[in-house]
């Protein structure tokens, strides 16, 4: 039977592993829904952990969407640890949904949210768990649909071999015109099997059919054409965008999990999209453009939330918080109408802006005061210029020491290593900064107990932004600069002790950049990988490079490319890229202006508001611009 | 001189809530710390006036006795609650439970009556019934006998420091085999000490002592806890209070 639940069978197995708690669903929030009401169920996937994707905002909101249907069913499922995935091989148990223990086999869809690339082996090893044939030809009508979603689906190549579908963009109303096409084709008898329901999808605005699109490749390894092998199907597949996101109020119930999870508070999306242009960041260039939430759509969202989870930490998200252009007195009202119940607010990291630390003040004043997390990403100001997110030395610090002077005593600077054009001396700068911070912070509170971490990253550089065409930093690159950061922190005790290092070796980067950028090519070092056993890739536990390297150079060698052909190539300017076809509405000759002026530390500024820079994404998807101010206030709540 | 937040402190304790609660079915795999966080978000949703640290990291009052291990289901579970206004105790238990997740159950809560001591020192022993799926109850029984015939039975335990080796027979007051629908049963009365014998560390005593090896894994309930008395059954923790609250209004009725 299918949808019948495999708990009796799962629970003996949970005695034995650890953390049983993230496998027996039933969070607060959760539903299970009979399974012969709905016509249509989705299996939503995070691939990662279930401590990383019970949080995401994306499984959640269509969580919601799909349940709200009643003729469908969507059921969460995680990517499994590798002691309870050894039990259910043993006792043949196969991938399950958390919410009714059902099989993932059962379901007519599998939706996948790709955040990171390194989710990539999970959703192979889950598919294998699931009996679902790793391959998307393999499958036949009785197989769930696999379709992938999230940031990285804007690339989908290198797992094109295992999706059936990808998704571009957002995803609230993709997935109900993807429900009615499964639905009429069941309804009709299945006509013409798997392959007629993918054509179908295929014809759905933002849905990408890998498999009715053809690659070939040049004698220098690049792609010579990338054709359509039907002509009922896109030239082009264009992404979806959600025009008045106050029509769209979700997670109105956020799942609260039982088990420890890596964000213990709520979060409100305050707006989506941003136009800052910074220009290693791909969710700013892939979600254009900036539609806000009103501040009275937030001010219920809050509400709402708050007394359906029990939370008692708010976070306002977004890809740049603080720009809303009423944050200043949403943080004030919301703060108000929260004095006295030790409720917090909070913003993710911030733009360096002294604004931003009275607004932080604002929002911590009922509850509690932890760190405040800056991202000046570049280390000097020529490379702030370069990726375009200008700020002063002087306004850095000046910001900091603000902070300091307000109680604040932790701060958090974000910075990435390895950019386009850097050099030793623009990350050194770091070090600099830190110091000059934990000298002022120190003069400003007068108190010795400030602290300054410093977060490194290595930069990957991602499709349909424009560095796009960047030849990427090589581990040694970025571990060598890492080391002499270090030293040079730590080159004067007195002050290094207060200052806080945290960095990845550049190796986990690599294969990031490696599946972030590659074509359909390096799905056989995808497979080969997990076939040795890797699995749980962003987690450096698990994570070998060496198996990645060696399965690279194996599997890439038939085709005359390997791993640096990947990533610390620079490409050309009329090299065609494995996502020419995916249409995120960026104009690609914009696309290279801006990176050529990258190159010679040209700023341009935000099109919300200045003059529109003809990055293309309006009229390609006959979208615009939304933002405030609305001028409305939050209305007090009743008091219960 | 420490840094205080601005602003007055935060309202005193005006009242204290014991409570028992039961964790049941799949939610026996939720430990210790993920009950707590699930007991904090429940008050808050129930709107419980919960009394708050001061400081600039308020917590909520709560103090949580002794936690069935994670794996174990339990019917007597006590935590404590201060409140900053006073409630009815029972108008908190139905609040509290319809706050909180079906598969765990408030299920008695009484006002911290003055003068009765603390809840922590009416606990020493914990009854425990463990089922064992598999497990013929003829050789539960004598693997019990064997068990209760030494006077020491050492097993190893996984403690923070690494494996240490434990006595499982000494706190151990009473047990005895059982069955139900063919099920073996075993009963076990264990006083709480440092470190913890727990029905894991009977089992595996079981194990030393007569091979038994259950071929499925054993489900704990802990049944109930409390001071030990003579008649080798514990006495209800929240007893006194209950006795001292219905004298006290007995007082106020006859005034």
């Amino acid at each position: 039977m299918t949808g019948e639940t495999l708990y009796p069978r799962l629970e003996p197995l949970l005695a034995q592993i650890q953390k049983p708690i993230q496998y027996v669903g039933g969070e607060l929030n959760s539903q299970v829904k009979p399974w012969d009401d709905a016509a249509v169920h989705w299996a939503l996937m995070y691939p990662d952990a279930y401590e990383v994707g019970l949080p995401n905002q994306g499984l959640m909101i269509l969580y919601e969407v799909l349940n709200e249907r009643p003729d469908a069913l969507a059921e969460r499922t995680y990517a499994v640890w590798p002691d309870l995935a050894a039990l259910m091989r043993e006792n043949g148990v196969p991938q399950f949904t958390v919410d009714g223990h059902r099989s993932v086999r059962d379901f007519d869809l599998l939706g996948v949210s790709f955040a990171t690339e390194l989710g990539y082996t999970n959703l192979l090893e889950a598919l294998d768990l699931a009996g679902v044939p790793l391959h998307g030809v393999d499958r036949d009508e009785t197989h769930p649909v696999v379709v992938a979603g999230g940031h990285a689906a804007f690339n989908p190549e290198p797992v094109s071999d295992f999706v059936d579908c990808a998704v571009l963009g957002d995803g609230e109303q993709v997935v109900g015109d993807i429900t009615d096409v499964v639905k009429a084709w069941k309804e009709q008898g299945r006509p013409g099997g798997r392959v007629e329901l993918l054509a179908r999808l295929a014809r759905v605005d933002g849905v990408y059919v890998p498999r009715f699109y053809a690659f070939s490749y040049g004698p220098d390894g690049a792609i010579a054409a990338v054709t359509r092998t039907r002509d009922d199907v896109p030239a082009r597949v264009g992404k979806r965008t959600v025009m008045d996101l106050d029509e769209w109020p979700y997670p109105k119930t956020p799942l609260v999990p039982l088990a420890e999870s890596v964000h213990e508070r709520m979060s409100v999306e305050i707006f989506r999209g941003c136009t800052r242009g910074c220009r290693f960041c791909q969710a700013g260039m892939i979600t254009r453009p900036v539609r806000e939430r009103t501040i009275t759509g937030i001010g219920s969202m809050v509400d709402q939330g708050l007394k359906a989870t029990g939370y008692e930490e708010v976070g306002l998200l977004s890809l740049s918080s603080a720009d809303h252009s009423e944050i200043g007195s949403l943080a004030k009202e919301l703060a108000d109408r929260y004095e006295g119940t030790n409720t917090s607010l909070s913003l993710p990291s911030t733009r360096v802006d002294a604004f931003n630390v009275t607004l932080a003040n604002e929002l911590s004043r009922n509850g509690r005061r932890s760190g405040l997390t800056f991202a000046p990403e570049g280390g000097s100001e020529r490379i702030r210029r370069v990726i375009n997110k200008t700020v002063s030395k002087e306004d850095l610090v000046r910001t900091v020491t603000t902070a300091y002077a307000n109680g604040w005593r932790q701060v958090k600077l974000y910075f990435m290593c390895g950019l386009p054009t850097e050099t030793d001396e623009d990350v050194l700068e770091i070090a600099e900064l830190a110091v000059e911070v934990i000298r002022a912070g120190r003069e400003a509170s007068g108190q010795k107990d400030v602290r300054c971490t410093v977060s490194i990253g290595g930069f990957v550089p991602k499709p349909h932004t424009p560095f796009q065409w960047a030849g990427q930093a090589s581990a040694e690159t970025i571990d060598s600069r890492l080391k002499l950061l270090r030293q040079a922190i730590n080159s004067d005790r007195r002050i290094g002790r207060s200052i806080g290092l945290r960095y990845h070796d550049g190796k986990p980067g690599v294969i990031e950049g490696l599946l972030s950028r590659g074509d359909r090519r390096v799905g056989r070092v995808i497979e080969r990988v997990w076939r040795e056993g890797g699995k749980f890739d962003g987690w450096s536990e698990h994570f070998s490079y060496d198996r990645w390297t060696a399965a690279a150079a194996e599997e890439l060698a038939p085709y005359g490319v390997d791993l640096d052909w990947f990533t610390t190539r620079e490409r050309t300017e009329h090299e065609i890229l494995p996502w020419d076809h995916l249409d995120s509405g960026l104009d690609k000759e914009w696309l290279w202006e801006d990176w050529q002026e990258a190159l010679s530390e040209e700023e341009v500024a935000d099109c919300r508001w200045t003059p529109c820079y003809d990055c293309g994404v309006c009229p390609t998807m006959g979208t615009e611009i939304q933002i405030g101010p609305t001028g409305r206030s939050l209305l007090p709540l009743t008091v219960v | 001189m420490a840094r205080q937040p601005d602003g007055p402190p935060p309202p005193p304790t005006v009242q204290k809530l014991r409570i028992r609660y039961a964790k049941r079915g799949r939610l026996r795999f939720a430990s210790h710390r993920d009950l707590a966080r699930t007991l904090e978000r429940a008050l808050r949703r129930a709107q419980v006036p919960m009394a708050f640290s001061a400081g600039f990291s308020p917590h909520p009052k709560i103090s949580y006795l002794g936690a069935a291990p994670t794996g174990a289901a339990s019917e007597a579970e006590y935590v404590e609650i201060g409140l900053s206004v006073r409630c009815d105790p029972e108008a908190v238990r139905a609040a509290l439970d319809a706050a909180l997740p079906q598969d765990v159950a408030v299920v008695d809560c009484v006002e911290a009556q003055e003068g009765t001591g603390s809840l922590a020192d009416r606990i020493d022993t914990s009854v425990w019934r463990v089922e064992l799926p598999g497990v013929a109850p003829g050789e539960l029984r004598s693997a019990v006998e064997a068990f209760l015939a030494r006077e020491v039975v050492t097993v190893a335990k996984r403690t923070k420091n690494g494996l240490r080796d434990i006595d499982a027979r000494a706190p151990v007051t009473s047990a005895f085999a059982a069955e139900e629908g063919g099920c073996a049963i075993l009963h076990v009365v264990v006083r709480q000490g440092t470190p913890a014998v727990r029905p894991d560390d009977v089992l595996a005593a079981l194990a030393a002592v007569a091979d038994l090896r259950p071929p499925l894994p054993p489900r704990a309930v802990r049944e109930a806890q409390g001071r030990l008395d003579d008649t080798g059954t514990v006495a209800d923790p929240l007893g006194p209070d209950r006795a001292a609250s219905t004298r006290c209004q007995g007082e106020h009725a006859t005034i």
